[in-house]
């Protein structure tokens, strides 16, 4: 049986309630229904999660290298967006 | 006094054990990396029940054997797995066909032994019930694919089913009838069982196969030739260098 030409799927999962699914990893998979069964061999095997997605890696559509300076360079002298510029009340542990 | 008790969970133990033996030669030889990991899982989940159910048959013997003793230095005519295990199973339809059909019948043994009076027995079926539901969905899942999908794979896929069928029967062979209530009868298995295979079968677009059972008798520790061999490659190292460990 040949495999060639199983699609790449990439995987998030979720640790636990309340946290958000995080990428883990990719794997190649027949199908959607396959993928998931996979990915749940390949990255939940030592209980790291309770809930899965897979995502046909095609289906992603991503940033380039190429558009950095435009993406992201814009903020990185925009010190006044980070929450630096506030007096923490003393007494206050968890802000 | 426990010795058809003793005798029952070897059966189930040996099963287990010779099905891992057999699903671990697909490492490195899955279609797919990914398969590889599914199928070294399953593997290890059937070694998992095979331990605990052979470290439990060692205390219902009473005579001091332990797991290890119990799997590595027993011949095999000492063995009571069915024959459906212990056969070759290098072709992935095969393998397939074969875990659909076993995983099945462990579903069905195992949940009943969940309510067993037993209650060692009682708790192994009931952490090996969620494992084998696993394997059932794998094997399902396949079996759908390559049943349902290109001529080539329908044609191997039967071809895998009629291979394996006359080994089904035997998974069904009465146990004795003194153990009551500890244990479920594999011969009330057959009907769930089968129903259950049957409905993979015709969604897969596949036919039952019509076949007479083969002669059987590998719970009374009459074997193929092939598991011979096999324990050979299982027990060699533990045989090789006793007491050996990691």
């Amino acid at each position: 049986m040949s495999s060639r030409g199983w699609p790449l799927w990439e995987v998030f999962v979720r640790a636990r309630r309340g946290l958000s699914h995080v990428h883990a990893g990719s794997l190649h998979a027949p199908d959607a229904e396959m993928a998931l069964r996979n990915a749940r061999d390949l990255y939940t095997r030592r209980g790291e999660g309770v809930s899965i997605w897979v995502v046909r890696a095609s289906d992603i559509e991503a940033s380039t290298p190429d558009e950095r300076d435009a993406f992201f360079d814009p903020a990185a002298d925009k010190i006044y967006r980070h929450p630096t510029f506030y007096d923490v009340p003393e007494g206050v542990h968890h802000l | 006094m426990n010795t058809s008790l003793f005798g029952y969970t070897l059966a189930l133990a040996d099963d287990a054990l010779v099905s891992a033996q057999r699903m671990g030669w697909w490492i490195s030889r899955a279609p797919e990396l990914e398969e590889d990991v599914a199928l070294a899982n399953i593997g290890l989940d059937q070694l998992g029940q095979a331990r605990l159910l052979l470290g439990y048959a060692g205390e219902l013997e009473g005579e001091g054997r332990t797991e290890d003793d119990l799997a590595y230095l027993r011949d095999d005519r000492e063995f009571r797995n069915v024959q459906l295990v212990e056969r070759p199973m290098t072709d992935f339809g095969v393998a397939m066909a074969r875990l659909l059909v076993f995983a099945t019948y462990q579903l069905h043994l195992y949940r009943s032994l969940t309510v067993s009076d037993d209650a060692r027995l009682a708790a192994v079926a009931a952490k090996a019930v969620k494992e084998v539901t696993y394997h059932v969905d794998h094997a399902s899942r396949w079996v759908l694919r390559l049943g349902d999908g290109t001529d080539e794979s329908h044609r191997r896929m039967q071809a895998a089913l009629d291979a394996e069928w006359p080994f089904v029967d035997e998974l069904f062979t009465p146990c004795h009838p003194s153990l009551g209530g500890r244990v479920t009868d594999p011969s009330a298995l057959r009907e769930p069982t089968l129903t259950d295979v049957s409905r993979v079968i015709a969604q897969a677009t596949l036919t039952v196969p019509a076949v007479s059972p083969a002669l059987g008798g590998g719970r009374e520790g009459l074997h193929t030739e092939h598991l011979g061999f096999l324990l050979a490659e299982m027990q060699h190292l533990h045989r090789s260098h006793p007491g050996a460990t990691w």
